[in-house]
Order: C-alpha cells, then sequence, then structure tokens
C-alpha cells in the first residue's frame, strides 16, 4: 500500500517536473500560480480529473472502452513490485526489505508486463470505433511491440554478465570500484555503453515519448488512441504513461547505472536510507533526460521509425550480444 | 491444502476462458478471453514449479502472439459471427459425446494414475539449467527451429506484403 | 498437493474446447485461436509429466512448441490477410473453391 502511494505521488510529481523542464527549455515559466513553484499544480490538475464530465460517446464498445484504461494502469504500477529500492533498512532490531517480492525472475516480469501492456492501448484504439482512434492505436502496437525487442535484447548483454535474472543479484555484482574511483557500474567496467543508449531508445519508443509518439501525437491525429476518453480514464491512461516512464527509469538504474551503490556513511538509519536516495537520484537524472529530449527533438514520421526499430536498433543489439558474449567467454 | 485451492481457482478461470472463446461471436472477446487462459496457465506453470516456462508463457505467447492475433482482428474489421445455415447435427451429438468422452477419460485418469500428488514447485525449471540444456543437449532442436522462424518471417513478409506492386510491372 | 490426474483433465478440458471450437466456429480467426488453445492443453500437459518424471526435457519441448505456435500464427495470419484481400469475406464457408 505504501508503495502504491508513493508511486502515485511519484507519478504525479513528474508531470509537475516535465511541465516546469519544459517550460524553461522554452524560455517560459512552467506552472508558477498554484503553491509556491506551482508545486500544488498536480493536485488541481487531480481535482479537475475527478470532477471533469466523464461522458462515455454512444459509439463506443462499451466493455472494452471501459476496461482498456484500467488495463493500461494495472500493468503499469504491477511491475513497480518487482524492483528493490535498496537494501533493508534495520531500525534497531526490525530489519524492513525494501522490495515487495523478490523472485529469481525479476527481470522476465518485468519484460511479461511490459508486453502485457499493449493491450491496454491496442485495445483503447479499437473500442473508441472512430477513425483517430483505430489508427493512432494500431500504429502505438505495432511500435510498441516492434521496440520490444530490441529493449529485451539489450538487456541480456548485462545478464550475461551478471548469470541471473534477480534484479538483487544484478545490483549486487556492480558494487565497488576499479582503479580505485570508477565505480564498477555495467556501463562503464560492463562495457554496455551500447547497450545502454538501444534501451534508452527502445524505451522511449515503448513508453510512446517523443520523439516516437506519434501514435498520440496532437498535431497529427488529434490525440490517438485516447481521442475518445475524458476526465477519470483520460487520467488513468495520463497515469500509466508516467508510471511506465518511472518504471523503465528504474530498470535502467538498476541494471545499467549501479542501483543504489553510493557513497554510505553516518549511523545505522541513515546507511540504510541513503542508498534509497542515491537510487532515487539516478531515476531523477534519467527521467531527466527523458524531458530533455522531449523539449528538444521534433518527431520521426512512421516509417522513418519503423525503419529505425527493425533495420538499426534491432541489428545493433544483437551485435552487442554477440561481443558481450564473446567477452563473457574468454574471460572465463 | 492453498495449493489445491489455487489450482482450482487458475483451472477453473482457464475453463471459463476456454468456454468463453466457444460461446461468444465476435472474435476479440474471443480473443481477450485466450488472453485470460493462457495467463492462468502461466500460474499453474508456477504452481508446478517451471518458472521460466510461466514467464516465457505470458511474455510470448500472451503477450505477442495475441497481440499479432489482436492486432489483425483491427486491422481486417472482423465483425460478429454469422449464424451457419448448415444443419446442427454436430452441436447436437457432439457436445454431449465431448461430455461423455471427457467424464471417462477422466475417470481412467484418476484410477490409473499413481497416487503420489505433485508437490507445488515440483521441478524447479531455473533458466540457467534449462539454458544449459538447451545449448548442450538440445542443440540440434534449437538451431532448426531457429531456422524454421527464419523461414516463417520470410513467409509472413511475402504473404502480407501487397501484391499491386507486382501486378502493375506484370501488366506492363 | 494436488495429483497428477487433475493437472492431465484440465489439459484434456482446454484440448477438447479447442476442438470443439475448430469445428464448431465459422470465421477463420476464431478457428487458429482454437488451434492455439489445443497447443495451449498439450503444453500443460508436458510441464505436468515433466514434474512427475522429473525430467526437464518436458519444460523444453513446451518451448519448442511455444516457438512453432508463435511461427504458426505468423504465416497463418497473414494467408489470412491474404485470403481477405482477395474474397472479403472471413467466414470459412465460402471459402471453399480454390477460384474465386
Amino acid at each position: 500500500m505504501l508503495a502504491l502511494f508513493v508511486l502515485l505521488t511519484a507519478v504525479a510529481y513528474t508531470v509537475w517536473l516535465e511541465r516546469k523542464v519544459v517550460g524553461h527549455m522554452q524560455n517560459r515559466w512552467g506552472p508558477t500560480r498554484v503553491g509556491p513553484f506551482g508545486l500544488l499544480q498536480p493536485m488541481a490538475d487531480g481535482v479537475k480529473f475527478l470532477f471533469k464530465e466523464d461522458l462515455t460517446p454512444p459509439h463506443v464498445y462499451k466493455p472494452l472502452y471501459i476496461a482498456a484504461p484500467m488495463i493500461a494502469v494495472v500493468f503499469a504500477l504491477t511491475s513497480i513490485a518487482v524492483i528493490p529500492i535498496g537494501n533493508s533498512i534495520t531500525i534497531g532490531s526490525l530489519v524492513i526489505p525494501l522490495q515487495i517480492t523478490d523472485v529469481n525472475i525479476g527481470l522476465l516480469i518485468i519484460l511479461g508486463v511490459t508486453s502485457l501492456g499493449v493491450y491496454g492501448v491496442a485495445l483503447a484504439g479499437w473500442s473508441s470505433n472512430s477513425k483517430y482512434s483505430l489508427l493512432g492505436g494500431l500504429r502505438a502496437s505495432a511500435q510498441m511491440i516492434s521496440y520490444e525487442i530490441s529493449l529485451g535484447l539489450s538487456l541480456v548483454g548485462v545478464l550475461m554478465l551478471t548469470g541471473s535474472f534477480s534484479l538483487r543479484d544484478i545490483v549486487d555484482a556492480q558494487s565497488g570500484t576499479f582503479w580505485g574511483f570508477i565505480p564498477r557500474w555495467n556501463i562503464f567496467y560492463g562495457g554496455q555503453f551500447i547497450a545502454f543508449f538501444i534501451y534508452l531508445m527502445s524505451a522511449y519508443a515503448e513508453t510512446n515519448r517523443i520523439p516516437f509518439d506519434l501514435p498520440e501525437a496532437e498535431t497529427e491525429l488529434v490525440a490517438g488512441y485516447h481521442t475518445e476518453y475524458s476526465a477519470m480514464k483520460f487520467a488513468m491512461f495520463f497515469m500509466a504513461e508516467y508510471a511506465n516512464m518511472i518504471t523503465v527509469a528504474a530498470v535502467a538504474s538498476l541494471l545499467f547505472l549501479g542501483g543504489w551503490h553510493g557513497p554510505v556513511f553516518g549511523p545505522p538509519l541513515l546507511q540504510s536510507l541513503l542508498p534509497i536516495f542515491w537510487f532515487v537520484l539516478r531515476i531523477f537524472a534519467f527521467l531527466f533526460i527523458y524531458i530533455w529530449v522531449r523539449g528538444t527533438l521534433p518527431r520521426f514520421r512512421y516509417d522513418q521509425l519503423m525503419a529505425f526499430g527493425w533495420k538499426f536498433l534491432l541489428p545493433l543489439s544483437i551485435a552487442n550480444l554477440v561481443v558481450t558474449a564473446l567477452v563473457v567467454a574468454l574471460r572465463a | 491444502m492453498t495449493h489445491l485451492i489455487i489450482f482450482l481457482a487458475f483451472g477453473a478461470l482457464c475453463v471459463a476462458g476456454a468456454v468463453n472463446l466457444l460461446v461468444q461471436r465476435h472474435p476479440i472477446n474471443g480473443a481477450l478471453s485466450l488472453v485470460v487462459v493462457m495467463g492462468s496457465l502461466a500460474v499453474e506453470y508456477l504452481l508446478l514449479g517451471a518458472e521460466f516456462v510461466a514467464a516465457v508463457q505470458v511474455i510470448v505467447y500472451a503477450g505477442a502472439i495475441m497481440v499479432l492475433f489482436v492486432f489483425v482482428i483491427m486491422l481486417l474489421n472482423a465483425g460478429e459471427e454469422e449464424r451457419s445455415k448448415g444443419s446442427h447435427v454436430a452441436l447436437l451429438f457432439g457436445i454431449p459425446g465431448m461430455l461423455v468422452a471427457s467424464v471417462l477419460i477422466g475417470w481412467v485418469l484418476i484410477e490409473r494414475t499413481g497416487s503420489h500428488p505433485l508437490a507445488a514447485g515440483a521441478l524447479p525449471g531455473a533458466p540457467r539449467t534449462i539454458g544449459w540444456l538447451l545449448f548442450h543437449n538440445f542443440l540440434l532442436p534449437f538451431e532448426v527451429t531457429s531456422i524454421l522462424v527464419l523461414i516463417a518471417i520470410m513467409g509472413a513478409v511475402v504473404l502480407a506484403s501487397h501484391p499491386d506492386a507486382d501486378q502493375g510491372k506484370k501488366d506492363r | 498437493m494436488v495429483p497428477i490426474a487433475y493437472y492431465l483433465i484440465l489439459s484434456g478440458i482446454l484440448f477438447a474446447c479447442g476442438v470443439t471450437g475448430f469445428l464448431i466456429k465459422r470465421n477463420i480467426i476464431s478457428i487458429f485461436m482454437s488451434i492455439e488453445l489445443m497447443l495451449n492443453g498439450v503444453n500443460l500437459s508436458f510441464v505436468a509429466f515433466a514434474a512427475q518424471w522429473h525430467a526437464l526435457s518436458g519444460q523444453i519441448f513446451v518451448f519448442f512448441v511455444m516457438v512453432v505456435a508463435a511461427a504458426e500464427a505468423a504465416v497463418g495470419l497473414a494467408i489470412i490477410i491474404a485470403v481477405y484481400r482477395t474474397r472479403e469475406t472471413l467466414n470459412i464457408d465460402q471459402v471453399d473453391l480454390l477460384k474465386l
């Protein structure tokens, strides 16, 4: 329950962060009126969504129309369950493990839930019974399933280095430093530099963000697959998108950027809480890059998008896999 | 005891999804009930300890193959099924016949299989052991299957490409 | 503790539903989905037997069955799209002659 509450607050404030950062990049203030620095803006948005008229157009296919946003949100929030955010907290003699469940196929579960998230988008587009939604839904689902492959393959390099699917083991393998000060993160020491960038680009496409956001482009398809949605259901799609962003950022931090490792000092309580701080810092950096790219790059055309995914990212991720496999085999 | 309860719950969900696939007339409802069946089957695999197979079931079957089905249904705008104008002999004799046959087979199975029950997580299929077996004992089927998938990809691309381009060239 | 017969009965029920769907349905896509249901039923019995005889090759065979099902679904759906393009129908009763 606590994790869910924290996650929903994180989603709301990611929206605030995005509006502020994009605003400043476009040489304007972001939200400033509601609360200091516009910090209460997500609350105002939440109240607005609750009170907005929740109309259901008459021509939609009702069961799927109502179910699609719920599917999107449920799968977006489920993958958080296997993400560890630190070692356990020790308060006196009470040890709290910082993970909802620790399964030894944690990474596969995240990939599986990402694959299931396509249904929310596809069904929303289809059930809305309008040409903008159908096209948006088709494009979105085709894009998501195309980039899932390079997403998964870019992670296999890390798996070969670690030898386990459990997220906690992958982070534990990145502890310590080499040459005295460079940390042993997988992006430096493991040589997964290219894999990190493949993962980054596939993540942008998976979460339907600029530069790959043609399925929900405001200037092209009205609003793509969520054209016919209003109020709470639209808010659920919104939440699902940002929750997906946070999940992807968390996975990247765990696999490539060393998880929660960082300087730890002080009394035992502080020692347990500092890893969480370092982890959150990494997620924040990743989200900042997300928002930075959103404010800067133009949008891909659809055929350019698909060509990029199939003809560039996929061969590159397979090449990365082969090279990593060679290195691991020769080192052993 | 919990093992039996979880098995029965998800088994009932499987059967409900399968029967729903038969009953529904619109293919999209059938596709979604099939996704439910696959999800509950993944839980059944987890009960038997096959964790890698369960994950692959969700990722490949429910997350890719069924998405492909939903995609094609959306693309072709498949509508509700029309009633067949043929005879209903198959329905009249088939469904009771199937019920009788399944009860008979079920009774035989319960009587004749060994009485030792399977524990939860009976055979842990960790990815490491499965990977080792795949690349050592089952290397030939693995490579042959990859060639099969390559042929399937090429066939699907050729079959689904627009025939207009070639026909235009031939008519000239 | 669940006896293996229960797993086999569940697998049999799924397979029977698949066969029934294959024979009853008139929409090509629904027929294809019944085929996938049959394959899933068979997968369950493979994993159950693997657990009973403690042989991991059962689970590996499930892996291969899934790959073959994926390949077959891809090619089959491409055929369905091609059939729809020429005959404008998805009703299998109307796709019974080789010539249009």
